[in-house]
């Protein structure tokens, strides 16, 4: 069986080059793992890809951004200065230091924990058998209806590290993946499996510098009565390509929570795909986006799909972007009311906060209902700063750069309320506003 | 304190004259009073004072004892003491009460090359001011004034305004939206911050607050004008007849 599925990645691989495609192109440049446990996995993706190809720009669902920059064969080279994040230094936690993509044991802590089973793909991959082998590439593949997602099979087939975690008890210190990238053109595929058993608890945060390129994808599965936060914060100024995917499977009366922090960056594009399974569950997903084209380019675009499959489910969308300089932030977000799916409850919010006029926010809300008794809305509005607001600061003396700094936080957050902990949305706000503050003159 | 030279405004989009001349003096240490019909321009002034933008003026000045204000900033008129209680107080979500504050306080001691107070003067501080005008550490945690009811949010103008210590209060309708009890409140505060320094410029459309706060001269605007100045029996006067008779004498 095992053999079989390398024989086919291999026949995938003969195929696709001589046909000189783009994905063939694509493939070329990677070093393609054959894997252990995720041998089946990463063969089946090779076929997906193949059969799929990669998206053009005429794709519908690639409408808002050019896929260009992620169907490259190799990365651009990127200057950068690689300072390490300090976000969340003084929580404390269980650090997992991945550097360009891979894991470095040696700046990391132990891999232990109370409650929790980790491990790294890299060295579980070396073994044929793998709890993660029931999710590895699982979730990502059922994520692929309606809609393809290329980048995620490509993420399967092709990555070469990430964490494995099965979380068995309630964890209190959060398990930190921290990523430095150091080679300037760092080109790097990274793919996490989170299992949280039925009861379970776990907060896991990402944050850093991934790569010149990046590729990341996430398949999460929530057991009964799981909760699970993840915080992810994408390191401000970073001159970075990325497109990242985070699957969730949520099981019954099951907690999950995701809030990613993006500041400046050139392209990118994060997807989540979230399937709630189990009735009474409850998913919120978030992100606070600030961007500022005037250092080259900024595109980012967030893309939901969020599956109610259960009853008296909630699902929750908050995105905000604040743009500037010509800046472009695009929303794709849609709620998919499976027939049966009753008493769902589902809301969805994005707003775009432009400080002039050559910025841009998109937005495609959906919904699809099935179901006779939800409650669905879904909202978007576009805007500048709010005239009266900035006068009634100023009237009390606050200067005007720090007016608009209050503001833009004050746009924020309802995304920043999405991170349960105070500490960590503490955190998160203090980097926000000493951000801001920084650049209020820029 | 305050000196108004035939000023006169209109808005910047549109062909429309909204004060067409005002001449006022509010000297220091005194609490004076404008009354007059809606849409004459009482805000319109307490704004164009304040600096707020849409507005632009065609003649006329304005100074606060030696600064130009018409050429200077919303922020450079409240730190050389400049306050204006808000009409319709802003609600900002997602910024806490005592953040706004203390970003408030802080920036207008920053201006006049002050020390910057520590967040524990500052919290002893604000304690203080909120109790006497019965605000909870609640409501000081809350957005800024975001779900506060129609007096919460003139109590909370007045908490500001004893925060700052202007020198030149000018209170817009403060008293419109406010029980018996929440009026006696605020011209409590407003009283507790008289002093020879400080004057105060109180736009209203009642005889009640006037009441309790005493004040020194009254002045009837209409039409973008002051069309009348005299004591305190003016105001009683308009409370008993109304604008007819004094609008009918000036013509
Ligand atoms: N931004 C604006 N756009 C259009 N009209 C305006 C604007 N600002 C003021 N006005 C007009 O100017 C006039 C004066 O308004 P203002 O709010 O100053 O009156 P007021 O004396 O404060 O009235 P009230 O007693 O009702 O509060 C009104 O006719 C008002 O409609
Ligand atoms: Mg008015």
């Amino acid at each position: 069986m095992a053999d079989t599925a390398v024989l086919a990645a291999q026949t995938v691989a003969a195929k696709a080059r001589p046909a000189g495609t783009a994905l063939a192109a694509r493939l070329a440049e990677l070093d393609l793992p054959t894997g252990g446990f995720t041998r089946a996995a990463r063969a089946d993706a090779a076929a997906r890809l193949e059969a799929m190809g990669l998206p053009g720009a005429r794709d519908e669902y690639w409408r808002y951004t050019d896929p260009a920059p992620f169907n490259a064969p190799t990365a651009d080279a990127l200057a950068y200065t690689d300072r390490e994040s300090t976000l969340f230094g003084g929580i404390d936690r269980l650090k997992l230091v991945f550097v360009d993509g891979r894991f470095d044991a040696s700046a990391s802590d132990a891999l232990e924990g109370e409650g929790l089973e980790i491990t790294t793909l890299a060295a579980a991959d070396a073994a044929g058998d793998h709890w993660a082998a029931d999710l590895y590439g699982k979730l990502e593949a059922s994520g692929q209806k309606p809609v393809k997602r290329p980048f995620a099979v490509l993420n399967t087939l092709a990555a070469v590290d990430g964490v494995l975690i099965r979380v068995t008890g309630k964890v209190s210190r959060p398990v930190h993946v921290m990523y430095r990238r150091v080679a300037l053109d760092a080109d790097v595929t990274v793919h996490h499996v989170v299992r949280l058993e039925e009861g379970s608890e776990l907060t896991l945060l990402e944050t850093g510098g991934i790569g010149a390129r990046s590729n990341v994808a996430m398949e999460v599965e929530l057991g009964r009565e799981a909760r699970f936060h993840h915080i992810a914060s994408k390191r401000a100024d970073d001159a970075k390509v990325g497109i990242g995917h985070v699957f969730a499977r949520v099981g019954e009366g099951a907690l999950f929570k995701s809030f990613t922090l993006s500041v400046n960056g050139s392209m990118m594009r994060n997807e989540g795909v979230i399937e709630i399974v189990g009735d009474d569950a409850v998913a919120h997903i978030a992100a606070a986006v600030l961007g500022d084209g005037g250092e080259g380019r900024f595109h980012h675009d967030d893309t939901v799909f969020i599956t109610h499959a259960a009853e008296r489910c909630e699902s929750r969308q908050v995105y905000k972007k604040v743009l500037k300089n010509g800046a472009h932030g695009i929303f794709q977000g849609k709620i998919l009311v499976k027939p049966g799916a009753q008493k769902t409850d589902g809301y969805q919010i994005s707003q775009g906060l432009l400080l002039d006029e050559g910025s841009q926010f998109l937005a495609k809300p959906e919904l699809e209902i099935y179901a006779d008794d939800v409650k669905c809305s879904h909202g978007s509005t576009t805007g500048a700063l709010d005239e009266t607001a900035m006068f009634y600061l100023r009237s009390r003396g606050v200067p005007k750069e720090q007016a608009v700094v209050l503001l833009v936080l004050s746009f924020l957050a309802d995304a920043l309320d999405e991170i349960e902990d105070d500490r960590l949305r503490g955190d998160i706000l203090t980097r926000l506003d000493e951000w801001l503050t920084s650049r209020a003159s820029a | 304190m305050l000196n108004i030279k035939n000023l006169h405004v209109k808005l910047e989009d549109e062909d429309k004259q909204i004060l067409k001349g005002v001449d006022l003096t509010v000297p220091a240490g005194e609490v004076h009073a404008i009354m007059g019909p809606n849409g004459s321009g009482k805000s319109t002034l307490s704004y164009v004072l304040s600096g707020r933008d849409g507005y632009e003026v065609t003649e006329g000045e304005a100074s606060l004892y030696d600064h130009d204000l018409l050429d200077m900033e919303p922020e450079e008129r409240a730190a050389a003491g400049l306050f204006l209680a808000f009409q319709y107080p802003v609600e900002i979500p997602g910024v806490g009460n005592l953040t706004f504050l203390r970003t408030a306080v802080n920036a207008q001691r920053k201006a006049r090359g002050e020390e910057e107070l520590s967040s524990g003067e500052f919290l002893k501080l604000v304690r203080e001011k909120a109790k006497t005008l019965q605000i909870d550490a609640e409501m000081l945690k809350r957005p800024v004034n975001v779900g506060f009811s129609g007096g919460e949010k003139k109590r909370n103008e007045i908490l500001q305004m004893a925060m700052l210590e202007p020198k030149m209060c000018i209170l817009d309708e403060t008293d419109s939206g406010l029980d018996v009890d929440a009026m006696r409140l605020v011209a409590e505060g407003v009283n507790a911050l008289r002093s020879p320094e400080r004057s105060f410029l109180v736009i209203t459309h009642y005889q009640r607050l006037l009441d309790h706060i005493k004040p020194d001269v009254v002045h009837i605007m209409s039409n973008g004008r002051i069309i009348k100045t005299g004591g305190p029996e003016l105001a009683l006067e308009v409370e008993k007849n109304g604008y007819g008779d004094l609008l009918a004498e000036v013509g």
